[in-house]
């Protein structure tokens, strides 16, 4: 064995290469180093890890750089800098579920939670229950409602426009400039900061039924401004991957082409086009900015998008951390907003999920 | 939004369309309705939904910036004196521009490379299953509500950044953007940018991602086979075949980065326009109008759509810019 290994080590292949210690040995006085710096400086384990990293990536470096030559230092220190990029992004995003799960499980847990409203919450409520201890009040069942209402009022309206465009897309406007058009304009729709979408719904509705029109109808249309690219560009993506040999076929049939597009393209697609609308819904389910202008701000539940304001999660979530229900106790709203949060990330997985399990169900099936 | 139709396309492109031929003999009694005359009808409505389906998507564009331009004109006909207190309309909206690409600006100089290094890990260093699962939950973290994340910044990000900030204002203070003396909050331009930067990592790297998977494999082994090293590889290989992408990715970040309201909103403690990025101040036109929209009324409502349509203005020259760039490189790339 000994000698097998003593003769590798001296074969040309392998003449130039670190051992195969070398990353550990790196790691463990990058580790050492970087506790005593950042005990120098005073010690928590954010800075023994930065200071441990920076470390451990000079000596591996410099060490490959004297042994291999300066091509694989270079190709080492990249390594360095790509999986330390990696675990800076990991960080930041890993803290963000971990504090809306700390601060959410509890608000979720108190009794009452998903089930009522803020209608008669005020700061007197908060108060009582920071004094006496007693279980925060106050609900979202409300902005739960809204949320749901007003995305499924701009689904119903984005869904039918945005398939049927895409459809016109790739069976009927092949190459015409109309097509051309709405291709670029849905790709400038693409782009429209969500907020703008928002003042467009209010100034739009302003100006037919007068100022200070805010309902959870002209929320739906302002999400529908969002909505309806997404729904565009994936289902466009999908009837485009459907082999022309399908339509060729139901044609030579004597089938008619909108019975080839009904019977035939749509049900080969429908996979993608579910996945792509669900996507859609998770993506305007959590928009803030939009509801913000255009519902106004309600405590109490309201059935009704077409008359008088409606609450939502984001802006709900909004207006508790901003403006809190008691202002010299803070405490129960930001409890209740981040109860909130958690129930919005939930949706939103779930929604994401669901997206993933219909394309994957329902794709067309492979042989038999 | 790229990244959705990238992922329904990957969800379902890589499974065999054609099959369903085998799966829709039709019977000759169906195939006779099928084709029977009274489908003609049918054909004309059929076409005709799709053409006004697509007309409706025309006129709500036109519709946006018609509206946006008849509401914002009070406030740009009337007398300056009348608007934002006095100050005018241009004097008012200037500093929230610079402050909106300024916190933008910087949002993508932590993020453009972070989330190449990211995408470069999935795509070419990370061993296959686990890059598999590592997209998989960028592509979720993308999908994370822009309040959630404003709602992390105030709480958890702004107050870990203090000690951060009285360091760079002791030793770099001599700088103008890291003048102090520091808020004791946290809540300053810099860390708005930080969470921008956050929110628009993920989206910046899945596209990232995809582009650099559809890097031709011949070029890479190629590049191997003559004995470079892998970061050669990928300079040689990679990087030159996706830059057309990864300026489009950026400029989708840029994009959201620009029109991003909320995280900015609550993070931000607003002020005038400073140079100092570790003090409270300096604003963006997306927080000012959620901030100052419900109380709004009359001419300041005209004022606050105004700064819509600028807003509005500037991120479709971001995309127009972003679209001209990817056209031109389109032949050579996976970018389009």
């Amino acid at each position: 064995m000994t000698a097998i290994a003593t003769s590798r080590r001296r074969t040309a292949l392998t003449r130039n290469r670190l051992p195969r210690y070398a990353p550990w040995a790196s790691l463990a006085v990058g580790l050492v180093v970087g506790a005593a710096l950042s005990t120098l400086v005073g010690f928590n384990f954010f800075g023994w890890g930065v200071f441990s990293a920076i470390i451990y990536t000079i000596v591996y470096v410099s060490w490959s750089g004297a042994v291999e030559g300066g091509r694989k230092a270079r190709d080492k220190f990249a390594t360095c800098l790509v999986v330390g990029a990696f675990i800076v992004v990991v960080l930041p995003l890993f803290s963000v579920i971990w504090t809306v799960l700390e601060g959410g499980i509890k608000g979720l847990l108190t009794p009452g939670f998903l089930g009522t409203s803020m209608n008669g919450v005020s700061g007197i409520q908060d108060n009582e229950s920071v004094n006496t201890g007693s279980r925060v009040l106050g609900g979202i069942y409300h902005a739960i409602v809204g949320t749901l209402l007003i995305t499924l009022w701009a689904t119903i309206i984005s869904v039918p426009v945005g398939l049927l465009t895409s459809v016109y897309l790739v069976e009927y406007g092949q190459g015409s400039r109309l097509a051309k058009a709405i291709t670029l304009f849905v790709d400038v729709m693409t782009g429209i900061p969500s907020i703008v979408a928002g003042l467009f719904a209010a100034a739009l509705f302003a100006t037919i039924f007068g100022p200070g029109t805010e309902t959870g109808f002209v929320a739906a249309v302002a999400l529908t401004v969002l909505m309806i690219p997404v729904v565009v560009r994936s289902s466009e993506e999908m009837l485009r991957i459907v082999p022309n040999e399908l339509r060729e076929a139901a044609y030579a049939l004597g089938v008619r082409k909108w019975r080839t597009i009904l019977k035939v393209v749509i049900p080969t697609a429908i996979s993608g086009i579910a996945s792509g609308v669900t996507l859609a819904i998770a993506r305007v389910i959590g928009e803030t900015a939009p509801i913000l202008l255009t519902a106004g701000f309600a405590t109490k539940i309201n059935y009704n998008v077409f008359s008088d304001w409606m609450a939502s999660l984001p802006t709900y979530i909004y207006f508790q951390i901003l403006n809190p229900t008691s202002p010299s106790n803070p405490d129960p709203s930001i409890q209740r907003a981040w109860g909130a949060a958690l129930v919005l990330i939930i949706f939103v997985m779930i929604l994401n999920l669901v997206a993933r399990l219909v394309a994957r169900i329902f794709a067309p099936k492979t042989g038999r | 939004m790229t990244r959705t139709v990238h992922e329904t396309a990957r969800a379902t492109k890589g499974r065999d369309l054609t099959a369903t031929e085998t799966k829709t003999p039709e019977s000759p009694g169906r195939l006779r309705a099928l084709s029977s005359r009274q489908g003609a009808a049918g054909d004309k409505v059929f076409s005709g939904a799709a053409l006004a389906a697509g007309a409706i998507i025309l006129v709500v564009l036109v519709a946006v910036a018609v509206f946006l331009v008849v509401q914002a004109m009070p406030a740009l006909l009337a007398p300056q004196s009348q608007i934002a207190n006095g100050e005018g309309f241009w004097p008012y909206i200037f500093p929230l521009v610079v402050g909106t690409i300024i916190a933008a600006a910087i949002a993508l100089l932590i993020a453009t490379p972070i989330s190449i290094g990211v995408a470069l890990f999935i795509s070419h260093y990370a061993p296959r299953r686990l890059s598999q699962i590592l997209g998989y939950i960028i592509d979720l973290l993308a999908a994370i509500p822009s309040v959630i994340f404003g709602a992390w910044g105030i709480s958890f990000l702004a107050p870990a950044l203090v000690p951060g900030y009285t360091w760079l204002s002791s030793a770099l203070g001599w700088i103008p953007i890291f003048a102090g003396p520091p808020s004791a909050t946290g809540k300053t331009l810099l860390t708005a940018s930080i969470v921008l930067a956050v929110m628009v990592i993920p989206i910046i790297t899945s596209v990232c991602r995809e582009i650099f998977l559809q890097t031709p494999k011949l070029h890479e082994e190629a590049a191997l086979a003559l004995g470079a090293t892998r970061w050669e590889m990928i300079r040689m290989a990679v990087l030159p075949f996706a830059r057309p992408g990864i300026i489009s990715a950026v400029m989708l970040g840029l994009g959201r980065a620009l029109g991003e309201t909320m995280a900015v909103a609550l993070v931000l403690s607003s002020g005038p326009l400073i140079a100092s990025l570790l003090q409270s101040g300096n604003q963006t036109i997306a927080a000012e109008i959620a901030l100052n929209f419900p109380e709004a009324s009359g001419l300041s409502l005209n004022t606050l759509i105004a700064a819509g349509l600028v807003l509005f203005i500037v991120t479709l020259a971001v995309n127009l810019l972003a679209r001209w760039v990817i056209s031109r490189h389109k032949e050579f790339s996976g970018a389009n």
